[in-house]
């Protein structure tokens, strides 16, 4: 089960994050915000190549001893950042996949809202929906 | 606990509670949040407090009606609820509702409805409406309530069934909705009586919206009320009074706003409102805004910027960034809504869902389509019914109408019949398009026709159009006088060699009367000439007036000439003048009569082929238009396609 999502914006500030309520959240955003590092060095490694061969799912950032963190990041540099339970064994990388696609669908339907300014929070009550139901239905 | 919350709805300021303020809020909290997350089953007090830092959302209405039950006025509490965040947020998160209890408490206290005014010690907030928080009704709370809430329903059944259905629908509602104070708690048969009778004045017959949740709220209620005894028999009391108080104020709403029954349904005058409104965003009414003019459209409504964002996420089904007739017309009643003071829903309501709107309105869709960007399309409608009539009409007086003229009738109807192929064709292409280009989630009824219009169905309907208005020029420019060509067949070569032949044809006739008609059979061809030439020089447009005028003129001859029948020979087809003029002198009485017949149906024939012709150029107009504007439109496509690429 996901326990932390995160959208992080080009510019490395966020523009969503939640997690599960259970933990100390301040964990969480410290291994978002530790994350990113890594998401750039991935980038920046592909980077060499053409944009386009660049992958979107990043796949595992780094492991720690009781979770993983994976990243994905969106051809507009806007990052996902999911924390899971390391305790989930189950979960796969095409489960982790599809709810990083899960993640992209919504955020383009947040951007599709011309009400929404690219940049700011987001407050979408539909996105906030899908991911709760990404925070507990991956049990 | 609070910075749980508070991480996911926003910032709020930070807020201390006590203990009991605690216990308090999240109880309030799980009531107000109950009805909406689902009362069977868990109980919301588990479930508000196992789960407190999710996103649930206190369900406006029952909020409303607990932040009326604290007696404050209502500005104080707008106030309370502007600075709770609820409005910037557009619901009630769990920070926002402790904020606003807090400030509830401060302001009962006396204190000013200010952020620091709830930094420090409070009493817990009061609600009045039922009971305060000390004081317990006597006896069984559980069966008055019961009782209460079903009294209502059984003095008058349907009228309180739609109201308890309409506050269910209404039950996410803000504060920000009612001027009035929260009545006081007057007994309830009265508060019953005058909710039942001012609402059999307001409905009228409705399927229900949400059933469910009422019977749902109703039995979590019983459940409750046994179950916790006191404390929760204490705010279902305040809900049931507050759900009165509540639909008295909701009748007073709407008796002053136009809806009629549920505020989600779009009634007819709201329904034109908003098409015209969008015509003038859009002539186009089957195409869509895009979501740039819509947000300027919208930002004009004064309302915030996270409600409008919301009322888009609600109403924006296929999330394309832009807004189908539907799509708007849901858009604009929310807003409306919103600006009445209703609550936004949490989810799109059935009877505002684009294919709920399609359905109910499909005319206007349809009969736009046929005629794309023809705004006027009610004119247009008209024509081709009035083309309809008058081709039957002619159908029937032809007997011996020579045969070019049912050719012109029949190139109308074909000319018609492309235009409205062409037409539906081209939505029909537009959706299966459309459809295919469904990559996410929900069903795209009309979704982004950018790809749809491919190339070849550009080059396809560029094709189509082009080869109808040749047939009909030929026509068209000989509209005005084709009757004429046609009917005063002998006068046009007559028009070229000088008008010899008719003139001789005449005076043959041995007849005394006939020497009127001999002298108004000169005028026939004069007349016949000069229309004739004023046909051919002028195409197009003039050629329908033009046809008028002629047309005109012969008929008047032709009454003042109805007694006497040589004057249909100039008048007639070539065939039948050529016909008529030698029995004449042998048959007259037959002929005669013959030639009365043939002559109100000549006439006839001609008015019905005067209208068509100008019917017919007016119709070439506009086609012409349209696929001007077609091209442009796809000339605007293919430049913006590269730019919706991300």
């Amino acid at each position: 089960m996901a326990v932390c999502i995160a959208v992080i914006a080009k510019e490395n500030y966020p523009l969503y994050i939640r997690s599960t309520p259970s933990e100390n959240e301040l964990k969480f955003h410290y291994m978002v915000h530790t994350s990113l590092d890594v998401v750039d060095e991935k980038i920046s490694a592909m980077g060499k190549a053409l944009v386009d061969q660049r992958e979107l799912y990043l796949g595992l950032l780094y492991p720690t001893e009781d979770y993983k963190v994976y990243g994905y990041v969106t051809n507009s540099k806007v990052k996902f950042v999911m924390v899971v339970d390391s305790s989930n064994t189950a979960l796969r990388d095409n489960e982790i996949r599809s709810m990083f696609r899960k993640l992209h669908n919504s955020y383009t339907d947040v951007m599709c809202n011309p009400f929404y300014n690219p940049g700011d929070r987001i407050q979408s009550r539909a996105f906030d929906n899908m991911v709760t139901s990404m925070m507990i239905q991956v049990c | 606990m609070e910075a749980s919350a508070g991480g996911g709805c926003g910032a709020g300021p930070p807020l201390l509670l006590s203990d009991g303020e605690q216990q308090c809020y999240s109880e309030l909290f799980a009531r107000c949040a109950g009805t909406v997350s689902g009362g069977p089953g868990s109980g919301p007090p588990e479930a508000a407090r196992v789960a407190p830092g999710t996103t649930t959302t206190a369900a406006a209405g029952p909020v409303a009606d607990l932040f009326r039950a604290s007696q404050l006025p209502s500005e104080t509490l707008h106030q309370i609820t502007e600075l709770c965040g609820a409005k910037r947020a557009g619901y009630f998160g769990p920070t926002q509702f402790y904020v606003a209890l807090k400030l509830i408490a401060a302001a009962q206290s006396g204190l000013p409805v200010r952020t620091e005014s709830i930094k420090c010690e409070l009493p817990l907030p009061r609600f009045v409406m039922s009971k305060s928080d000390g004081e317990r009704r006597i006896g069984n709370p559980a069966e008055l309530l019961g009782t209460k809430v079903q009294i209502p329903y059984l003095t008058t059944e349907k009228n309180s069934f739609k109201r308890m259905d309409d506050e269910d629908k209404q039950e996410t509602q803000s504060p920000t909705m009612s001027p009035l104070a929260s009545p006081p708690s007057s007994p309830p048969h009265y508060q019953r009586v005058s909710l039942s009778h001012g609402y059999s004045k307001l409905r009228s017959s409705t399927e229900q919206m949400h059933p469910a949740p009422y019977e749902a709220r109703q039995p979590l209620g019983q459940s409750e009320g046994p179950s916790s005894g006191g404390p929760g028999s204490k705010p279902l009391r305040r809900q049931a009074s507050l759900i009165r108080s509540f639909s008295v104020e909701r009748e007073l709403q709407d008796n002053s706003s136009n809806y009629l029954d549920e505020p989600w349904r779009i009634t007819e005058e709201q329904r034109e409102y908003y098409v015209n409104q969008f015509r003038s965003l859009q002539p186009d009414p089957s195409s869509f805004i895009s979501g740039s003019v819509a947000k300027n459209f919208f930002t004009k409504s004064k309302l915030s910027i996270p409600e409008l964002s919301y009322i888009w996420e609600l109403s924006d089904a296929d999330c394309d960034g832009a807004l189908t007739l539907p799509e708007f017309c849901a858009a604009f009643h929310l807003i409306v809504a919103r600006k009445n003071g209703y609550p936004l829903p949490e989810g799109l309501p059935p009877t505002l869902q684009p294919e709920y709107l399609q359905a109910a309105f499909p005319k206007p869709k349809w009969e736009c389509a046929l005629f794309d960007s023809y705004s006027e399309s009610m004119s247009a409608n008209q024509q081709p019914r009035d083309l309809n009539r008058m081709e039957k009409t002619s159908v029937k007086d032809m007997a011996d109408f020579p045969a070019p003229t049912q050719d012109v009738t029949g190139d109308d109807k074909q000319a018609l019949k492309s235009t409205g192929n062409e037409a539906l064709s081209k939505d029909v292409s537009e959706d299966p398009a459309t459809a295919k280009d469904c990559t996410s989630l929900k069903a795209r009824p009309r979704s982004r026709s950018y790809s749809s219009t491919s190339i070849e169905e550009a080059m396809k309907r560029g094709e189509d159009p082009p080869t109808p208005p040749p047939r009909p020029q030929k026509t068209h420019s000989r509209a005005a006088s084709l009757d004429l060509n046609k009917v005063f067949q002998p006068s046009v070569p007559a028009v070229n060699s000088g008008l010899l032949p008719p003139p001789p044809a005449l005076p043959p006739r041995p007849y005394p009367s006939q020497s009127e008609p001999v002298s108004e059979g000169d005028l026939h061809p004069q007349l016949n000439r000069a229309p004739s030439q004023a046909a051919e020089s002028s195409p197009a447009k003039k050629d329908a007036p033009h046809a008028q005028p002629p047309s005109k003129p012969i008929r008047r001859k032709f009454r003042p000439e109805n007694q006497s029948t040589e004057n249909q020979e100039p008048s007639t087809g070539g065939t039948a003048s050529a016909a008529t003029v030698k029995p004449h002198p042998t048959v007259h009485k037959q002929s005669s009569k013959q030639k009365k017949a043939i002559q109100t149906a000549i006439r006839k024939n001609k008015e019905a082929n005067a209208v068509l012709a100008r019917l017919n150029s007016e119709l070439q107009q506009q086609l012409k238009e349209v696929h001007q504007e077609r091209i442009a439109l796809e000339n605007q496509l293919e430049q913006l396609r590269p730019v919706t690429v991300l």
